[in-house]
């Protein structure tokens, strides 16, 4: 996509202001690098916001690291290690995350004024810091409980950076240099968000054999007790005995979760035989384009998780103008303000009187997703995260309170 | 010739800014920290949590733009705090530091007569203080009289009038807003000028702040003429 192709969506105006902002980085070349151009919340940003960057003039380049399958064992294991798993971790890891990061160091050719790196894969290039250039570092991953072993250990690397960026202050902790936060975006062109016709989204719901004369009520989440599933049946029963409805819950198989087997299996035990509850494992490659479906299709979105990091489905959901039942954790209540843009809930039974009033107050359910669209329009989409990356990029070499450009 | 297209004394350059956000690892878990850490933290800290409403609800209702009022209510159930907080005339000050000596006292005062235990937010629900840095960014759109003003007006972001009135007058410290004094001093319109700047600002949503500016221009412009603007 081009970026005057996203001033259909958000104006003229906010374009403008992006091209005037990028006109004060255009001698200054940004080089990011991650761990892949494939796969991953990280790959999907990158790939939508490096070309958006290069439209407006700014020399953005995107690299990626090479190591062998156990170097990436090794960082898998430190990444579940950040969200406070200590299994795997023993000395062999760190030892393995050092003698490749040698390795990366020698090979990496490190030619950015920016060297924007991704999470704690490329972290080791930070030793081939030069005083002309700067950097950053960007951290997609919760690390407010990590295994404090791990982060100590990444943290010697994290402090030599110029600044660090994480999505939210509940997913950080303390560091010695500048702290800053960059919420994250979905882009409304994509596979997940883009417009569907009719005719698709009654394709999809042929697909999965749901009744589209049936309101339909969605959660989509990885399959994880964290997203309360069992909760979420329940509550659909509760609302299921005034409201003839179906419930969807949909997602993915995380092939690194041992827990989504057993979550599947206490699920479809809870489901029983009932015919109007529809739980769906996507496949991988269809998942973007049929959760779009399955979205757009609902009455209802429901998102009743325990604990969240930042919901991006929250994000998606309330993108595509439908009224959504969320749980007030993580990043929900940035999202949501209660009955304005959503409803934010704390039990089953909240949840399930606030899917009633929705499904017999269509109107109020319509105002609720045509405000909670507009916020997304305004706040949470990938040309918002551009700004957000390029006033970064400026802060490097000025760092006042007031910055005049 | 009409004051509607007089050329002004000196053109008005329009400018906007946007904010980045700088976490202070400042938390505030009840009323008594957050006084405390409210007397420490810079200007910018303050600054933010009394405005980032604004820019961010555009087109919602016109909730206070006062975070420390929304958290004392609704995280810790203070409610007749949080509405003393939300009630602040922000208006009324002229700096930050006043604005900071007003919130205090008013916490401190309540903390002074409440009598209960002091109430926790839960776990994960704590204050974070927020640093915002302003980057000002020339637009490149310049008025030169009236008429241009509400031309481009009408196609700015919020962002621009946002800086205009809200953080021109208040982070600046100019104790005006940029387009009363513009008006006021160089477009030859003091009556337009006093108008807006008698505006309740805080009130507003930012397009209806932006719809109500170019309707008083407008309606003068009317009956200066006699006629619609053209």
């Amino acid at each position: 996509m081009r970026i005057a192709d996203y001033e259909s969506i958000v104006g003229k105006d906010i374009i403008y202001e992006l091209g005037l902002i990028s006109k004060k980085l255009r001698k200054k070349k940004v080089q990011c690098i991650n761990s892949t151009k494939l796969g991953g919340g990280v790959a999907e940003i990158l790939s939508r916001i490096i070309p958006l960057l290069c439209d407006l003039g700014i020399d953005a380049t995107w690299d990626i690291i090479e190591a062998d399958p156990d170097y990436f064992n090794a960082t898998k294991a430190f990444h579940n290690a950040l969200h406070g798993k200590s299994e795997g971790i023993t000395k062999s890891v760190f030892d393995k995350f050092l003698s490749t990061g040698r390795d990366i160091l020698r090979s990496a050719k490190i030619y950015g004024d920016i060297v924007f790196i991704h999470d704690p894969q490329p972290i080791m290039l930070i030793e081939n810091k030069k005083p002309a250039n700067k950097w950053i570092w960007r951290c997609h991953v919760d690390v407010s409980n990590p295994y404090v072993e791990v982060w100590e250990f990444l943290k010697r690397f994290i402090e030599q950076y110029d600044i660090s960026v994480f999505s939210s202050p509940n997913f950080t902790r303390q560091l010695k240099i500048p702290q800053f936060l960059v919420t994250p975006s979905i882009d409304p062109f994509s596979e997940k968000n883009r417009e569907l016709t009719s005719e698709e989204i009654e394709n999809v719901l042929e697909k999965y054999e749901i009744d589209k004369n049936k309101p339909i009520i969605t959660q989509v989440s990885r399959f994880d007790y964290l997203k309360d599933p069992v909760g979420v049946i329940d509550a659909y029963r509760m609302v299921k005995k005034y409201v003839d409805c179906q419930l969807i819950l949909a997602g993915n198989r995380a092939a690194d979760d041992p827990e989504t087997d057993k979550v599947l299996a206490e699920i479809m035990q809870k489901k029983g035989n009932d015919p109007d509850i529809h739980v769906l494992v996507i496949e991988p490659e269809k998942n973007d384009f049929d959760i779009n479906g399955i979205q757009r299709a609902s009455n209802v979105i429901i998102q009743k998780s325990i604990r969240e990091g930042f919901a991006i489905t929250v994000t998606e959901a309330l993108w595509k103008a439908k009224p959504v039942v969320a749980s007030a954790v993580g990043g929900i209540p940035q999202q949501i303000r209660h009955r304005h843009s959503g409803l934010l809930c704390r039990t089953v039974g909240g949840a399930a009187m606030m899917i009633r009033e929705l499904l017999n107050n269509p109107e109020y359910a319509k105002r609720l997703g045509r405000n909670g669209k507009e916020h997304i329009r305004r706040n949470f989409l990938s040309t918002r995260h551009l700004r957000d990356y390029m006033l970064l990029f400026l802060y490097l070499y000025n760092t006042e309170d007031i910055i005049y450009l | 010739m009409s004051r509607w297209t007089k050329k002004a004394r000196n053109p008005f350059h329009f400018y906007t800014s946007v904010i980045l956000k700088e976490l202070t690892w400042k938390k505030a878990r009840n009323l008594r920290e957050l006084v405390e850490i409210i007397k420490e933290v810079p200007g910018s800290v303050i600054y933010y949590h009394t405005h980032i409403f604004l820019q961010r609800q555009h087109s919602f209702s016109p909730d206070p733009p006062n975070a420390f009022a929304n958290w004392v209510s609704r995280t810790l159930g203070e409610y007749k705090l949080g509405e003393e907080l939300a009630s602040i005339d922000i208006c009324s000050f002229n700096t930050i530091r006043e604005l900071r000596g007003k919130i205090i006292r008013i916490i401190e005062n309540y903390l002074f007569d409440s009598k209960g235990p002091l109430r926790y937010a839960p776990p994960g629900e704590e204050f974070d203080f927020i640093k915002a840095h302003s980057f000002v960014v020339p637009t490149g759109f310049k008025a030169n009289n009236l008429k241009e003003f509400a031309m481009i007006l009408e196609k700015v972001t919020i962002y621009s009038i946002y800086f205009h009135i809200f953080e021109a007058r208040l982070r600046l410290e100019k104790g005006f807003n940029d387009f009363s004094f513009w008006i006021g001093t160089s477009a030859f319109a003091p009556e337009v000028a006093k108008n807006i700047a008698e505006l309740d600002p805080y009130t507003f949503n930012m397009e209806a702040l932006r719809r109500r500016i170019l309707d008083i221009i407008r309606n003068w412009c009317s009956a200066e003429q006699g006629i619609g603007p053209g």
